[in-house]
């Protein structure tokens, strides 16, 4: 898709400014977001750490538009979160798979492609190259219960990369699967990550996988949800598994830990 | 093999009890018989006797099953008196009347899951529209609709409506609501339309819902006709045959007129039975 964008999405393909938002609960407002400032450039993977109820979550939601922030401005390929999601400028890819039962993978994969009205062919030939980007070729007629969980993760995010979007937002993607198949997906992650330009963001619990994909962590703390630390990774775009036990990487994860830390000596 | 054996039991042992039943019911007709004639009576004797009068208070099995067989297999079908005949009448009247309460129901759990004022105002007079007996309704349905100038299948197939539409509209509200928050929000992210939303998630998803909901449906619908029936002083159908039996006291007909009842409601549950296996097995939801 070949949106045209305003000069500063050049640089700037997320951009949060003074980002507040308040959840109104029985036991009050809950300060899910509190003057949150980011920008994200084009290209990046930025990863969002932190313990549940920082609001990394919900942060990811408001820039796809699930969430509507309480004050503030957001930006996505500089317009409104709304204008980037009508003009399907993002692929979202959730904790669980939640590929349809009732419809192979190929046809999973298809389902936002019909409704966003590509034709057969167009259909056929977005299918056949994601599936080779998330290493699933000749699994196109399967369906989700003959995959593994790892599997089908993978296939849940060939559907987002379906369509073509250039940011793909995730959202603890590998949060329910268990550590060898998440280090592979890492792996692969990163791969497709080179191979597509994609804009990434990443929200996750895991300190090594925060470091091991980013090359911008955002560590973030609870009550009231807010940025404590952005931390550029030195780290080489290439990047193979047993980088993690370099020096490097374990100054990067150190910092971390520290600026989860800290964030916690509030309550 | 080895279903059928509890099975069997459990028929043997219902078969057997009716038979003590019988003997038991009808026992006291066949004493007072036999006093009236003077007659000495034996236990074989008795228990014999009970089990063949002409119209017992409670038939003997044997008694049902050759009164069905004479009236189905040994009958022209299109004959008055075959009880396949009775029985299309009855089922062309319920399956008009499953067709039209699924439709209703399914219009009615649209409307409750995606029109608000639907949702809070609908439920209410839904349920208490089933509070009502459908005896107490019937005759005035069908004499409405008789004033309308309607008469014959559809007053009937009405009834069936009233009855079947309800677990309809409350299975159907329960699956189109079935899609988690994770895949609504998906079809968002997708920028999706209502419609696309409908057809491509709500409706798959309820499907086994919906199944459910029909296999009910089905026998509301039917209860419902066989009900239709009798206000009307219909001559035709089970509902008839039941009334009729009832003024002659042809308990017999009756029986074998429940039960052909029984088996029509049975066959049709089963073909939906079938039909929803089929498709959820397709659809990967079974």
């Amino acid at each position: 898709m070949t949106n045209a964008m305003p000069q500063q999405a050049e640089t700037s393909v997320i951009s949060a400014k003074a980002l507040n938002l308040t959840f109104q609960t029985n036991d009050g407002p809950v300060h899910a977001l509190r003057d949150v400032n980011l920008e994200v450039g084009k290209g990046d993977f930025v990863s969002f750490i932190g313990p549940s109820g920082c609001g990394k979550t919900t942060f990811l939601r408001v820039m796809a538009d699930l969430e509507q922030p309480t004050s503030g401005e957001v930006l996505v390929n500089g317009v409104s979160p709304e204008a980037a999601r009508k003009a399907r400028a993002y692929g979202y890819v959730f904790q669980a798979a939640g590929l349809y039962p009732w419809r192979s993978i190929g046809g999973n994969i298809r389902l936002p492609l019909e409704i966003m009205g590509y034709d057969k062919a167009a259909q056929a030939e977005r299918v056949r190259e994601v599936l080779e980007l998330v290493e699933l070729a000749g699994f196109e007629n399967k369906y989700p219960w003959q995959l593994s969980g790892g599997m089908q993760q993978r296939a849940s995010i060939a559907r987002a990369l379906a369509f073509e979007a250039d940011i793909l937002l995730m959202d603890e993607p590998f949060g329910a699967l268990d550590e060898i198949v998440r280090d592979h997906l890492n792996e692969q992650l990163l791969a497709l990550w080179a191979r597509t330009q994609k804009t990434i963001c990443f929200v996750t619990h895991s300190i090594p996988e925060a470091v091991y994909l980013s090359t911008k962590i955002v560590v973030m703390s609870p009550r009231p949800g807010r940025i404590t630390d952005v931390i550029e990774s030195p780290l080489p775009k290439e990047r193979p598994l047993d980088i993690r036990d370099t020096p490097e990487f374990l100054e990067i994860a150190h910092r971390v830990r520290e600026g989860l830390r800290a964030g916690h000596a509030y309550d | 093999m080895r279903n059928l054996i509890p099975v069997l039991t459990v028929v043997a042992v219902i078969v057997a009890i009716w038979y003590a039943a019988a003997v038991w019911l009808n026992a006291q007709w066949v004493l007072d018989t036999a006093a009236r004639q003077d007659r000495e009576i034996g236990t074989s004797e008795l228990v014999l006797e009970t089990w063949s009068q002409d119209k017992p208070r409670l038939p003997a099995p044997h008694q049902v099953v050759t009164e069905l067989w004479e009236t189905t297999v040994e009958k022209n079908i299109t004959s008055k008196r075959s009880l396949v005949y009775h029985a299309w009448v009855t089922l062309s009247a319920t399956l008009a009347g499953f067709a039209m309460g699924t439709a209703l129901g399914v219009a009615l759990a649209v409307g409750i899951v995606y029109v608000r004022v639907m949702d809070m105002s609908v439920m209410p007079w839904v349920i208490a529209s089933q509070t009502i007996p459908i005896l107490a309704i019937a005759p005035m349905i069908i004499v409405v609709l008789n004033a309308m100038g309607l008469s014959g299948l559809l007053p009937k197939a009405m009834i069936s409506m009233y009855l079947s539409f309800f677990p309809v509209v409350v299975g159907m509200v329960k699956g189109l609501r079935a899609p988690s928050r994770m895949q609504l929000d998906q079809m968002r992210t997708w920028n999706a339309t209502q419609g696309q939303e409908f057809l491509r998630l709500r409706l798959p998803s309820s499907m086994p819902y919906l199944f459910a909901s029909l296999k009910i449906a089905m026998a509301a619908s039917l209860v419902g006709a066989i009900v239709g029936e009798l206000p009307t002083g219909a001559v035709a159908g089970l509902g008839a045959r039941l009334l009729a039996g009832s003024y002659y006291g042809q308990t017999i007909q009756i029986w074998s007129a429940l039960f052909m009842a029984a088996i029509v409601a049975a066959a049709m549950v089963g073909l939906i039975g079938l039909v929803q296996r089929l498709t959820l097995k397709r659809m990967g939801m079974a």
